[in-house]
């Protein structure tokens, strides 16, 4: 299981990757989490654009036989969708953590101490 | 409820397969990637342990009204050596379960169940057993495999003296196969690919396992698990139970109207007979999504104007196709082929186009 130290996580699987100066963010789901879903065929994100509250729906994710929504790791605006992931959605299941981000956002708040570190989520999912 | 594990439960997990509780038993849903599995088996072949699935022998001098009174389909049709695809219908013109009915001998039947009903049809079957049967219930001991797809013979042909291109769909042979006596060798299947089902003693089901792996190999087979058999059900449209077909759903209106012969009575004979006269006001269709969307079990369908015409049974993403498909209930005037209909995916209605059975 592939769990990058450099990364921050939530217990709803995802990865967060902040800037040096924590303004802004990279996130996508994580490896345990492609893994799970199986065959990613795919992402409805329609949020670019929006503020979004933490916890609340940025998108929909659709595996073959599931579909699981995804939800903000951190309140703040989405600048980004990952426009490669409407032709491509399985980029998400060969490479969760590179060419498969889904959103990038700019903080509305910079507290982000509730986030996961590595070594909390390896423990959350027992790997 | 305790989860019940087939014989190859070490084999599944020393494959690296997702383990996933289904109908009370722990069973493997992925090897790899269900996509791939899927396509395996559409273009060389697959093997799948459904020994979830349930069977009973029934026997008797009269097993044959026994089943003619259970049953929709005419039992009386098929001889020694044949498959029945088959269903138990309930008193109120509903669907206790749908099953394969196999004449082992000219008195003996094996039936072929749903693992999530074994207990609702032996229950079933044993209340209106007025006719002496004796019943038996092998699931427990029996194993099934199903090697699937157009390598099937090949990948089998040398474990077995049963020349497996004669056997006609819906026939079988009881025979030796990897040097295990009396498997009964079953050109059945839920895929629509070809191939054949297997029927074996529990004890016995490693070793068969194995050399089919081992016969199978220069043909390319790949274990395949339950999340691509329903796949490869859905893209041919046939009904499962607990999804398009329940209690509460007629035979006539899911499309099984060809296994239900009004030649002879049985349970819901009636109601069924005048269901068939006065007509069917909604009925299971097939579709193929338009829009980009993938349809779930129990989304609503809707018309043009977005008034509500019916409910999603199963949906899934085609591995064939790239596209959403599904099955559902919809009103009869909006049943045609080629008829656009609307799925309610998250709040918003997708554009799909109602197909003639099989989708793919």
């Amino acid at each position: 299981m592939n769990i990058p130290e450099n990364l921050k996580y939530t217990k709803d699987h995802e990865w967060v990757l902040l800037s040096d100066d924590n303004t802004t963010a990279t996130i996508g789901i994580t490896d345990f989490a492609q893994q799970e879903l199986g065959d990613i065929v795919y992402l409805e994100i329609e949020t670019e654009g929006e503020e979004i509250n933490e916890g609340d729906m940025f998108g929909t994710v659709e595996a073959v036989k599931t579909v699981s929504d995804l939800f903000m790791p951190l309140t703040g605006l989405v600048n980004e969708v990952n426009a490669a992931l409407v032709d491509a959605p399985e980029l998400v299941n060969d490479d969760p953590y590179g060419e498969g981000w889904m959103i990038k956002i700019t903080l509305s708040d910079q507290d982000t101490t509730e986030l996961l570190s590595a070594e909390d989520y390896k423990e959350l999912i027992g790997a | 409820m305790e989860l019940k594990n087939t014989a190859l439960d070490e084999t599944h997990k020393a494959l690296g397969a997702k383990m996933m509780p289904f109908a009370g038993y722990n069973m493997p849903v992925r090897y790899t990637s269900g996509v791939e599995e899927h396509l395996t088996v559409r273009k060389s072949v697959g093997i799948f342990d459904v020994s979830h699935m349930g069977e009973f022998v029934l026997s008797g001098p009269q097993v044959l009204n026994h089943l003619q009174f259970l049953c929709s389909n005419d039992v009386s049709k098929i001889e020694v050596g044949q498959a029945q695809y088959n269903c138990l219908p309930n008193d109120q013109g509903g669907i206790v379960d749908d099953l394969l009915v196999y004449r082992l001998d000219h008195e003996k039947y094996m039936l072929v169940v749903n693992a999530s009903n074994i207990e609702k049809d032996w229950n079933w079957i044993s209340t209106h057993n007025q006719y002496g049967t004796h019943l038996q219930n092998i699931s427990d001991d029996t194993c099934l495999f199903a090697v699937q797809g157009p390598l099937a013979i090949q990948a089998l042909q040398n474990l077995t003296e049963v020349d497996l291109s004669s056997i006609k769909f819906y026939r079988f042979q009881v025979g030796h196969l990897a040097g295990v006596p009396n498997v009964i060798i079953s050109a059945t299947g839920y895929t629509g690919s070809g191939g054949f089902e297997l029927y074996l003693p529990a004890h016995q089901a490693q070793e068969v396992w194995d050399q089919i792996m081992i016969s199978g190999e220069p043909h390319g087979i790949k274990p395949i698990g339950l999340g691509a058999r329903d796949t490869l059900r859905l893209e041919k449209g046939y009904c499962l139970y607990g999804n398009d077909i329940d209690d509460s759903t007629s035979p006539l209106e899911a499309g099984l109207g060809w296994i239900t012969k009004f030649n002879k009575e049985f349970i819901g004979s009636e109601i069924l007979a005048r269901q068939k006269e006065t007509g069917i006001t909604r009925k299971l269709v097939g579709f193929v999504m338009d829009d980009r969307g993938i349809p779930r079990h129990g989304y609503e369908i809707m018309d043009q104007e977005g008034s509500i015409i019916g409910k999603v049974t199963s949906g899934s993403q085609s591995p064939s196709l790239s596209k959403g498909i599904g099955l559902g209930y919809v009103t009869k005037e909006h049943a045609s082929v080629e008829n656009s209909i609307f799925i309610n995916i998250r709040s918003k209605p997708h554009q799909a186009t109602v197909k003639k059975l099989p989708l793919v």
